[in-house]
């Protein structure tokens, strides 16, 4: 009975952000992906076209390397994975990671 | 961008003395110097920019490794060197363990796409344990070369 009710509360939650800030995804930034990332329990996965990485990982975050201008498809599943769309997004789009525009 | 693209293979120091982050971060900005790839009388204040830049955040991604870097307005391009302890520095790393093998990298200010492809480079790389332990088992700046040199090679299959 609980294993039918974990898998009701499974939610997969996709979406698609572009970086923002002038400089990209270099390491700082990515530090503070994975750190917002690591706050809830949903599995991410980050791709740009070619690959795809663990976004709970800062070493295959700051791999990505996604310029300014490039797309990424961030892909959340399980029970909180609507709150930590939103707060990526958020962190990605709204705040530019706290750096300048271009 | 390939590791021959931006390594300064004589700047290598297979063994580095300091026991600290910032020993081995002054050991290696010198290192660099010696080469030629700094512009000169910046060794200190490179050093200062990189030292103040690592511990705003430590860059010991954990795994035992380091890629202190810092943007340089004086720098012309991308430059990265390599240092290797077999004692282990601490790096104040995320997983809390000594770090092994340093990558300095020092970029140009106005071109955060060179820096990125430098570090896509780098990561790319220093995910894998294959790597990170061949690389730590390199003794002296010819088996980094070869090291890295297969990696370019392989990268390119």
């Amino acid at each position: 009975m609980q294993a039918e009710q974990d898998s009701l509360e499974k939610v997969v939650c996709e979406t698609e952000v572009e970086i923002k800030n002038a400089d990209g995804l270099h390491m700082r930034p990515a530090m503070q992906f994975v750190d917002i990332t690591n706050q809830f329990k949903s599995d991410v996965t980050v791709s740009n076209n070619e690959t795809e990485v663990d976004g709970k990982s800062i070493m295959q975050m700051s791999m990505l390397a996604a310029t300014c201008g490039t797309k990424l498809k961030i892909k959340a599943e399980g029970s909180d994975a609507k709150k930590v769309i939103s707060a990526l997004r958020e962190l990605v789009e709204e705040k530019l990671f706290g750096e300048p525009a271009p | 961008m390939k590791f021959a693209d931006f390594v300064c293979f004589e700047a290598t120091v297979p063994e580095l003395q300091a026991r600290d982050r910032e020993g081995a971060i002054e050991e290696m900005v010198s290192s660099l110097d010696k080469a030629g790839k700094l512009g000169k009388g910046k060794c200190k204040e490179i050093t200062r920019a990189v030292i103040k830049r690592e511990k705003e955040a430590s860059t010991g991604m954990g795994k035992g490794v380091a890629v202190p870097h810092v943007k340089y307005k004086l720098a012309k391009d991308v430059v990265a060197a390599i240092g290797l302890s077999s004692a282990g520095i601490d790096f104040s790393a995320l997983d809390k363990q000594p770090v092994y093998s340093v990558i300095l990298l020092i970029s140009p200010v106005d071109e955060p796409d060179k820096h990125l492809q430098a570090m896509e480079n780098i990561f790319r790389y220093l995910q894998q344990e294959k790597f990170r332990k061949f690389l730590r088992q390199c003794r002296s700046a010819e088996h980094v070369e070869d090291l890295l040199g297969e990696a370019d090679e392989n990268s390119s299959l």
